[in-house]
């Protein structure tokens, strides 16, 4: 166990804080002062309120002081993806065209987590309106991996992948639409979590497509991220697709849900373009399973050569259609230049996103537009159908998958610069969201060069119990979440 | 499905309010041709009889008691607006 404060898991922090060898106060500090002596490297803040977080720190302090400590999450630092609202903190999407908005409502996660007496901590980067896979799309300038800071973090969810690798948080919030949890969470070595579609509330979120975006935890350990989910999971009425479910009790389902698992390699998943070092690891995670009892079988996901196509239709469609609300009328960027009240509208978004925002909107405009709606939008959508359906055929046989989060480690800032190459980085997330299941990366070893790898682990709709159990029963024999690296 | 795609720029730009550079317009319409490309291969999937899918969660008509609830202030509904007198949102003019 690592002795500095900022790199240890909730599960020790929350230990040590009820029996008084640690306030919320002193660990909030080191936070802090990490994030402070780290930042002008990794820059993986929008923004961030130190004494706001030392206050809900004293508050903390204060309840457990009086013995009305909330739980395993009161008085730990947790970071929000910044597209996650918080009362009276700015909610920039990383975009210039919410520089200036300061969230006037709290989103269904903040108010939860916020109940479950955890510090707030920062808005972190990430991709304009989450648009990307390497955060270099933020308008407010890139995030670096801690593990080398001349290497992007993944993305969208860049930010909150490199607070939490570089000891900025203790845990942290995303929100994935095609992997953008899982694919940052491999290439920065730690835990992220895509829960199912409609097992945590989209309140609060900005939306990006709606019906594949789902907010979930980075967490150091399996572990946390179940303590996490347990704090964020739960119906809502103020989110319409928000599924009805008893939230069990994840941490506990980590010791009680036992193997041996039967586990599903879809073949599709380990074809050209995986690097040859990930596929090695993830050979190795392969191997852990079959050791301990587990049946691996080989199936397959016939339609995952589509997925990439399905989700670029379905998800800028969605996008183009969610972001109209961006006019410059009500809150956002107002353009000076308009020369009337249309004009404004279209000199205020040209303004106001970035060029990735700006390539969605056509492209999602352009298949949801008259005389294409059937060609490329429905089409998709019926092909979403026939993914989803091979997920499911899967899941008769297996309980969960086991594939690569990543087809490759994370690259050089600035690497990839036309946008077909980067849309790659997200073929082995991407069906996921499709499909609404749950999937998990965890550490799964390092390159020669000493970047993180992830595997990912792919569970049936709303068995999260099982999922992390699965994932747990690997970390817990493998060291790969103790490293940390040296900045 | 065209089996060649051609992307009117300045009318999809037009439907989607946004106000694109020359440069823009050629980079966009360049690197979109190439991602349509790419998706033409949904064409190739038959999908006879296949209901599409709009999400992938199990819930429909989701039905709510017609209740008032408390909403924002004016003061917070307002923190935001680009410009605003007495108490509402100032836009341009739109009719003259």
């Amino acid at each position: 166990m690592p002795s500095a404060l900022h790199f240890r898991t909730i599960a020790d922090l929350a230990a040590a804080l009820d029996a008084k060898q640690l306030t919320s106060v002193e660990l909030t500090q080191a936070v802090i002062a990490r994030t402070q002596a780290v930042e002008p490297r990794i820059h993986a803040f929008n923004s961030f309120d130190a004494s706001d977080a030392l206050a809900q720190a004293a508050a903390s302090d204060a309840r457990r002081a009086a013995g009305q400590a909330r739980g395993a999450l009161d008085g730990i630092p947790i970071g929000l993806k910044d597209v996650i609202a918080v009362t009276g903190q700015p909610l920039t999407a990383s975009s210039k065209m919410l520089q200036n908005f300061v969230s006037p409502y709290d989103a269904t996660v903040t108010t939860k987590l916020k109940q479950a007496g955890a510090v707030l901590w920062g808005r972190l980067n990430c991709d304009e309106f989450a648009m990307g896979s390497s955060t270099e799309n933020s308008a407010f300038g890139p995030t670096g991996n801690p593990w080398d800071t001349t290497r992007v973090p993944g993305g969208s969810s860049g930010g909150s992948s490199a607070a939490l690798a570089a000891g900025e948080a203790i845990a942290t919030l995303g929100s994935d639409t095609g992997g953008s949890i899982r694919q940052p969470a491999a290439l920065c070595g730690v835990v992220g979590l895509k829960p199912s579609y409609g097992l945590v509330s989209r309140y609060g979120l900005i939306a990006f497509a709606s019906s594949l975006d789902q907010i979930g935890p980075f967490a150091r350990t399996v572990e946390d991220a179940a303590i996490v989910l347990g704090a964020i999971a739960g119906h809502d009425e103020r989110d319409s697709t928000s599924f009805k479910t008893e939230i069990p009790d994840y941490r506990a389902a980590l010791t009680t849900h036992r193997g041996p698992w039967k586990l599903g390699i879809p073949k599709e998943y380990f074809a050209d373009g995986l690097d040859p070092e990930i596929a090695a690891s993830v050979e190795q995670a392969i191997a852990f399973y079959k050791a301990q009892g587990c049946e691996i079988r080989e199936v397959s996901l016939p339609h995952t050569a589509y997925c990439l196509d399905t989700y670029y239709v379905i998800a800028t469609a969605e996008a183009s259609s969610n972001l109209g609300r961006y006019d410059g009328i009500r809150y956002g960027h107002r353009s000076t230049a308009a020369k009337d009240a249309v004009d404004l509208y279209a000199q205020s978004r040209a303004e106001g996103f970035g060029p990735e925002v700006k390539r969605r909107i056509i492209l999602g405009t352009y298949v949801l537009s008259s005389g294409y709606y059937d060609a490329y939008y429905l089409r998709a959508q019926k092909v979403r159908t026939l993914i989803r359906q091979d997920f499911l055929h899967a899941f008769r046989d297996v309980d969960a998958l086991l594939t690569p989060t990543s087809p490759v480690p994370a690259f050089k800032l600035g690497e990839k610069a036309d946008p077909l190459s980067l849309y790659l980085c997200d073929i082995y997330t991407i069906g996921v969201n499709l499909a609404g299941l749950p999937a998990i990366s965890v550490p799964c070893g390092f390159t020669k060069s000493g970047l993180p790898i992830g595997a990912q682990l792919i569970g049936q709709p709303f068995q999260e119990s099982n999922l992390l159990a699965i994932a747990h029963a690997y970390e817990q024999a493998h060291e790969w979440s103790g490293k940390y690296p040296a900045l | 499905m065209s089996s060649a795609p051609q992307l009117d720029i300045d009318h999809i730009a037009k439907l989607a309010r946004l106000a694109l550079t020359p440069a823009e317009k050629a980079t966009f319409a360049q690197q979109l041709g190439e991602v349509l490309h790419h998706i033409e291969q949904l064409s190739k999937v038959d999908v006879t009889g296949v209901e599409p899918t709009a999400h992938a969660s199990p819930v429909f008509n989701v039905w709510q008691a017609d209740v008032a609830q408390p909403g924002l202030s004016v003061a917070d509904a307002l923190r935001n607006a680009p410009a605003q007198r007495d108490h509402m949102i100032a836009v341009p003019k739109v009719v003259e």
